[in-house]
């Protein structure tokens, strides 16, 4: 793929995109924004880069196509098998000493994580008393979250990982499948509660006891990662876990001290002050 | 040839393979002459699995230090890079590694593509991308891009890879500038460096 847009033109969009619609990508990591702004370019074949910018400042339903395209929305059930596995041994018997769960899956995409650990509240019998907090950026991805609906394609892939992950149960007694989909259990989707949310701009609008936030740091400079990482040290009960994807780490962070990580290699810390 | 310019240093190699070419890259690490001033980056395909052993066998084999590309370190020179499974890795212009879990790009992630267009615009003449044995044509289009942005490729001689494919795809669209078997790699690698480079 020939780069067609160039470092000055992503500037220009990304001024656009602050004075027009509010929202700032300007501390993202510049190489894989780059990458997504032109792989969309080619990809919905514009034949300048004038034409293209226009449809952005004057289209509000391109926005959000161009907004969803250029944040990474890859994610799957169960994804780190290993990662779930320590979640059920070792987080949900302290969840569970709580008369209440309250958790934040904060860009959460089009949800296969929720319903991940909607999963593992139910086997280990918390589901009732707890709500899910599903947000993001993009509300196309939410829609798709509270339908519930997947690719049958990928459920062998989950049902492994669910396995692996020290799943008991048959994974299909969690959904209903239709022609080339998997549609899961209402009882689950029920418990989750779904809400747009910048992590750029917004603020904290609860307490939680977890907050999930996998691969969407990556995407951030350090800048904008600590300041996503205080929002969520905001939003953190006293002992609270903090989920954070595998190649992520709190280390060079400035609430590093008041965390500390569980007892193994998953990106798991609890806020300790 | 280029009298009047400076050549730029080589700062960065990167070294792109899949089926077949971690043989390749075992042999060419105690080969490595012991302190080149070059980071190399190697990006693999492989399982994508959080049991990563390709860092610690890297390591029993050279002298140098290898680990794992971590988001937003600084690229340091005389170090070994491995891009890590199941993330593409880019380079920021200042020279900081990237993270990325988007969409597989030629049924890889990592994908070698990604790595060879994001380190060919931040380094320039200053990159050197190699291409081993390999069942796909990842890393072909990247090496375009190498190319275009003044960067050296290197190919393994499809003869000797274990998988042709791959190497042989570069050399049909005409992008290597050099074609080396597997054991020479390490003495051409050794050899930007030494003074009488400049023939």
């Amino acid at each position: 793929m020939e780069f067609e847009i160039q470092d000055d033109e992503i500037e220009l969009l990304l001024q656009d995109l602050q004075e027009r619609y509010g929202y700032d990508f300007t501390d993202y990591s510049k190489a894989s924004l780059k990458r997504r702004i032109n792989r969309l370019y080619s990809l919905d074949k514009f034949p300048s880069f004038a034409l293209f910018r226009k449809q952005i400042q004057t289209d509000s339903i391109y926005f959000r196509r161009f907004v969803e395209e250029i944040t990474v929305n890859v994610t799957e059930m169960f994804r780190d098998p290993s990662f779930y596995r320590i979640l059920r041994e070792e987080v949900l018997p302290v969840l569970a000493t709580h008369p209440f769960i309250r958790i934040w899956h904060a860009g959460c995409s089009t949800g296969e994580e929720v319903y991940s650990m909607a999963i593992l509240l139910r086997e280990a019998g918390l589901l009732k008393k707890s709500l899910l907090y599903a947000t993001d950026i993009n509300p196309g991805v939410l829609e798709r979250l509270k339908k519930g609906i997947f690719p049958l394609r990928f459920i062998k892939q989950y049902s492994e990982n669910y396995i692996q992950s020290g799943g008991k149960d048959d994974f299909s007694r969690y959904y209903t499948a239709k022609y080339d989909w998997a549609k899961f259990d209402e009882q689950l989707t029920a418990k989750m509660v779904v809400a747009t949310h910048n992590l750029v701009s917004d603020r904290s609008f609860n307490e939680f006891q977890l907050i999930f936030c996998r691969n969407v740091l990556i995407y951030f400079d350090r800048n904008l990662q600590n300041r996503a990482l205080q929002l969520f040290d905001d939003s953190l009960d006293t002992l609270g876990f903090l989920a954070l994807g595998a190649k992520e780490n709190l280390k060079y962070s400035t609430i590093f001290r008041k965390y500390k990580q569980l007892e193994n290699k998953e990106r798991i810390w609890r806020k300790i002050a | 040839m280029a009298q009047n310019s400076i050549v730029k240093p080589i700062q960065l190699i990167v070294i792109g393979g899949s089926a077949g070419s971690l043989d390749v890259i075992l042999k060419l690490m105690p080969a490595l002459a012991p302190s080149l001033p070059v980071a190399i980056l190697i990006v693999t395909h492989r399982k994508a699995s959080s049991e990563d052993l390709l860092v610690d066998l890297l390591n029993s084999r050279g002298s140098w230090p290898v680990r794992e590309a971590e988001e937003k370190e600084p690229v340091a020179p005389h170090a070994i890079y491995v891009a890590p499974s199941d993330y593409h890795l880019l380079i920021e212009k200042d020279f900081t590694f990237s993270l990325d879990v988007s969409e597989k790009v030629n049924y890889s992630r990592p994908s070698i593509d990604i790595t060879f267009e994001s380190a060919a615009e931040v380094y320039g003449e200053g990159l050197v991308a190699i291409l081993l044995s390999g069942a796909n044509a990842d890393g072909v289009a990247g090496m375009k891009r190498v190319r275009s942005n003044g960067g050296t490729c290197v190919v393994q001689d499809p003869s000797t890879a274990e998988v042709s494919y791959m190497p042989a795809q570069a050399i049909e669209q005409g992008l290597a500038h050099h074609i080396l078997p597997a054991e020479e790699m390490a003495a051409f690698i050794n050899g930007l460096f030494t003074n009488d480079k400049n023939q």
